[in-house]
């Protein structure tokens, strides 16, 4: 009898929970679905099986230059989280190490400085931009996403490197271990799963950030977010290129994040729930 | 343990981060702080000065102000109620044990991943849009009349879309939470007779209480800067009907180089979220004491 309960609400319980989740995705399954629509069919009412032409996808790269952007994204992301992982890395070890009197009040602040809000700091910040001629620039562009997620990086690695056991230095250390080879061999192999966690994640926010990306760049620095912006003025009918372009921006990301949900809450939450 | 040297490497090694958001975090916002006092616009310079508190004395007097602090206010307060409640329930559900759930989690949190102006615009057109949206289609099948969602109720299409955005994240953060409630405790629970119901009252939602707060708190600092969504859709109107802070700070910056008024805009959103931010750090220290 509770077998036949349990499979009963098994049952309702996948219907209800296939049935909401599909309503979730929609607008991406619908997107993904118009990209292989022509024009046409695009804007001739709802319909779920397109003819499966692609010839969004290459009048998106023939009109307006798809892969320059695709590239910068690239650069930009994968660049700033470098960068960000070099001053961080430092930062983190010392503190998960050999923490002082003063590790959790900078790790307080550095949080802090997250929660300012952007446009507090927009009009210095293009000025500064601006004389320096960083305006439009992938390397301008590229500091900046960095210091947007060095508060996050240096927190991540933190909770990560703090789980890594003191007592295997130790024994490292009475068995005659140098510190070179303490950090070659024992810290680094501990400490690579963590710092690939918080590069992927990093990664994902770097892409999608989308108030720096915009106004700082025009056309030879912009990335996805703000070629997929100019689509906000249309003209003549764009519903396929427009679902085109944006699966492409999407894509890789939305596979990276599937793969990173329990690095997400952790580097999101600040390590406050695991 | 520590020496004397190991102290001063470590201080070497947190050098870099620490000045280099020490510079990034202060410098701006000192030329916010003193352009918020001025009257400074580079395309009028003749009445460049010092004008006191007059910049901030306009979020009293000019409607646009209030109305975007309002449309802040409703915009974070109406996502955050509908993504914590939608959040719990999505969570107890898929917490349920059934088949494909795995593939469910991929669906739900996939539209925390879209890019803020890909989100707005595919709500915009392929949603929402009053002609050739899925919601027209819908309401023409029903034989009702498409709505105008971005004329007629663009606050609400607005939060429709950013609550689109992040209840994925509030669910996932929630649902881990749920994960790492005891089963045991669960079972005698059970034993003792309480229902799903008291279950949840008295042994789930305490349980959750400490992950529902930080969504809220994270949530907020994000959602106070909600701009891209807005830009791509009704940029801020019809009127200011969908303004919130930032876009407002956007429009007097860079659009009519109103450079104090955007500054006084600036520090007030500073405000707002130290006002938050002073609850999450209270919330995120407790964590590191543990």
């Amino acid at each position: 009898m509770a077998r036949a309960v349990s499979t009963q609400h098994k049952t309702i319980a996948t219907a209800a929970a296939w049935i909401v989740a599909l309503l979730i995705f929609f607008p991406i399954l619908y997107t993904i679905i118009t990209s292989f629509k022509s024009e046409q069919e695009a804007i001739q009412g709802f319909n779920l099986f397109p003819s499966g032409t692609t010839e969004s996808y290459t009048a998106v790269e023939a009109q307006s230059g798809y892969f320059k952007f695709f590239l910068n994204s690239v650069f930009l992301s994968v660049g700033s989280t470098i960068l960000a992982l070099l001053v961080a890395i430092p930062a983190a070890w010392s503190m998960a190490f050999s923490p002082g009197k003063w590790t959790k009040d900078i790790l307080m602040w550095m949080l802090s400085t997250k929660m300012m809000p952007a446009v507090a700091v927009l009009f210095p910040i293009y000025l500064i931009f601006r004389d320096t001629g960083l305006l439009d620039s992938r390397i301008g562009l590229m500091v900046m996403l960095m210091l947007i997620n060095l508060p996050i990086v240096v927190w991540m690695l933190y909770t990560y490197f703090r789980e890594i056991p003191g007592e295997i230095l130790e024994a490292a250390r009475m068995d005659g271990a140098s510190l070179w080879n303490e950090i070659v061999y024992v810290l680094t192999p501990m400490a690579v799963p963590g710092i690939a966690s918080t590069m992927l994640l990093n990664i994902i926010l770097a892409w999608n950030e989308a108030f720096w990306t915009i106004r700082l760049t025009t056309t030879e620095a912009a990335p996805l977010t703000a070629f997929i912006s100019s689509f906000s003025s249309p003209q003549g009918l764009f519903w396929a290129k427009l679902s085109a372009a944006s699966t492409l921006a999407i894509a890789p990301i939305l596979i990276m994040g599937w793969f990173s949900q329990k690095q997400l809450v952790r580097g999101l939450t600040f390590g406050a729930v695991k | 343990m520590a020496t004397q040297q190991t102290r001063s490497l470590a201080r070497f090694m947190m050098a870099p981060s620490v000045v280099l958001l020490f510079v990034w975090m202060i410098v701006p916002l000192a030329f916010t702080l003193w352009f918020s006092f001025q009257q400074y616009n580079p395309l009028n310079p003749i009445r460049d000065g010092f004008v006191g508190f007059s910049n901030y004395a306009l979020f009293y007097s000019n409607p646009a102000f209030l109305q975007s602090i309002l449309n802040t206010l409703i915009l974070v307060g109406s996502v955050l109620l509908i993504t914590v409640i939608g959040g719990i329930l999505l969570a107890l559900l898929i917490d349920q044990p059934m088949w494909g759930q795995g593939i469910v989690r991929i669906l739900v949190i996939s539209p925390f991943f879209v890019m803020p102006p890909v989100a707005a615009l595919v709500w915009k057109n392929m949603i929402m849009h009053p002609q050739y949206g899925v919601f027209a289609d819908i309401a023409r099948f029903f034989g009702g009349q498409p709505i105008d969602w971005f004329g007629q109720y663009p606050m609400l299409a607005i939060i429709i879309i950013v609550a689109w955005q992040w209840l994925p994240f509030a669910t996932l953060i929630l649902l881990t939470s749920l994960q790492s409630l005891d089963g045991e405790q669960k079972e005698a629970a059970e034993m003792d007779g309480a229902g799903f119901i008291s279950r949840f009252i008295y042994l789930t939602l305490p349980h959750m209480s400490r992950a529902i707060t930080v969504v809220l708190l994270i949530q907020t600092i994000f959602l106070l800067s909600v701009y891209a969504e807005i830009l791509v859709t009704t940029n801020g109107g019809p009127g200011y009907a969908s303004t919130n802070l930032p876009f407002l700070v956007y429009q007097k910056a860079l659009l009519e180089f109103k450079i104090g008024q955007a500054s006084a805009g600036g520090i007030i959103a500073v405000i707002l979220a130290n006002i938050v931010a002073f609850f999450a750090m209270r919330a995120v220290g407790r964590n590191l004491d543990k």
